[in-house]
């Protein structure tokens, strides 16, 4: 099946991008992580497309790999951060990483074999498509539509308040 | 095999672990800020399929307001980061250790 291998494709890039945004053995700068999670979002964008969430796959593209990314862009170039110097690395904390990261895996991978997901479902139809998410968030979804428009506000005005050069 | 709920249930537990990890051991302050956008996305991840598999589309309505609540929360968490550099010159955890005792 062409989509089975295509989800394979798509899943490993994020996984392989994902793993570079957080540990890149060539490069440590900042600017090279916020171009892997590009790669990983547009990969994941991918998946969105394959699951049939066609305007969340358009919204991931947007928003993420288009505004946020570019703000993270524009901060580290704001901030001129070099290449990060190797400082020694902490034993303790690394040790301490990794186990909790072991545990949190171990808790998904059990909870995943104990419940057996998706096994007995329907062959799925549901496909998110801008005309049908757009009715459902003007209608079923009014009042949260309204209030994320005022967060997005509130934000905006947080923002200006606290890159004012006078912090007071 | 078929692809089904639970292939990309993995696919997001593995990418939350390793945001996680970024998270946890980096030290430079936007770096981890990107793990936690990495996070994010394995839990909308989660979601879309969730909604997929269950022919119900308000997984992707609550998909689409964590992006909308991840962008504002990433321009208010850069304009801090920021605010810190001028006052402190520095991006790293390390250096960032006045509320530790």
């Amino acid at each position: 099946m062409a989509t089975d291998i295509l989800f394979y494709v798509l899943a490993a890039l994020t996984l392989i991008f994902g793993a570079l945004v957080v540990a890149n053995p060539f490069s440590r700068n900042p600017v090279t992580s916020a171009m892997f999670l590009v790669l990983t979002i547009i990969s994941m964008a991918g998946l969105f497309v394959l699951l049939h969430a066609f305007f969340l796959a358009a919204v991931q593209v947007l928003v993420y790999a288009g505004a946020v990314m570019v703000l993270f862009l524009f901060v580290i170039m704001l901030l001129d951060l070099k290449e990060e110097e190797r400082r020694k690395i902490k034993l303790m904390g690394l040790v301490a990483g990794l186990i909790s990261v072991g545990a949190i895996v171990a808790i998904f991978v059990r909870s995943l074999l104990a419940t057996n997901p998706g096994k007995d479902l329907a062959e799925p139809k549901a496909v998110g498509d801008t005309a049908t998410l757009g009715k459902m968030l003007f209608t079923n979804y009014l009042l949260p539509f309204e209030i994320v428009s005022i967060l997005l506000l509130v934000a905006m005005v947080g923002v200006i308040l606290l890159s004012k050069k006078d912090l007071k | 095999m078929n692809v089904g709920l639970e292939h990309y249930l993995i696919v997001s537990a593995l990418l939350f672990a390793l945001g996680l990890l970024g998270v946890i051991t980096r030290r430079n302050l936007i770096v981890i800020y990107m793990s936690l956008e990495l996070m994010l996305n394995s839990a909308n991840l989660a979601l879309v399929s969730f909604s997929r598999f269950n022919d119900n589309l308000n997984g992707q309505v609550m998909v689409f307001f964590i992006i909308t609540v991840a962008a504002a929360e990433v321009a208010v968490g850069l304009a801090l980061i920021v605010a810190l550099y001028r006052k402190r010159q520095s991006a790293h955890v390390e250096d960032l250790t006045s509320m530790k005792y």
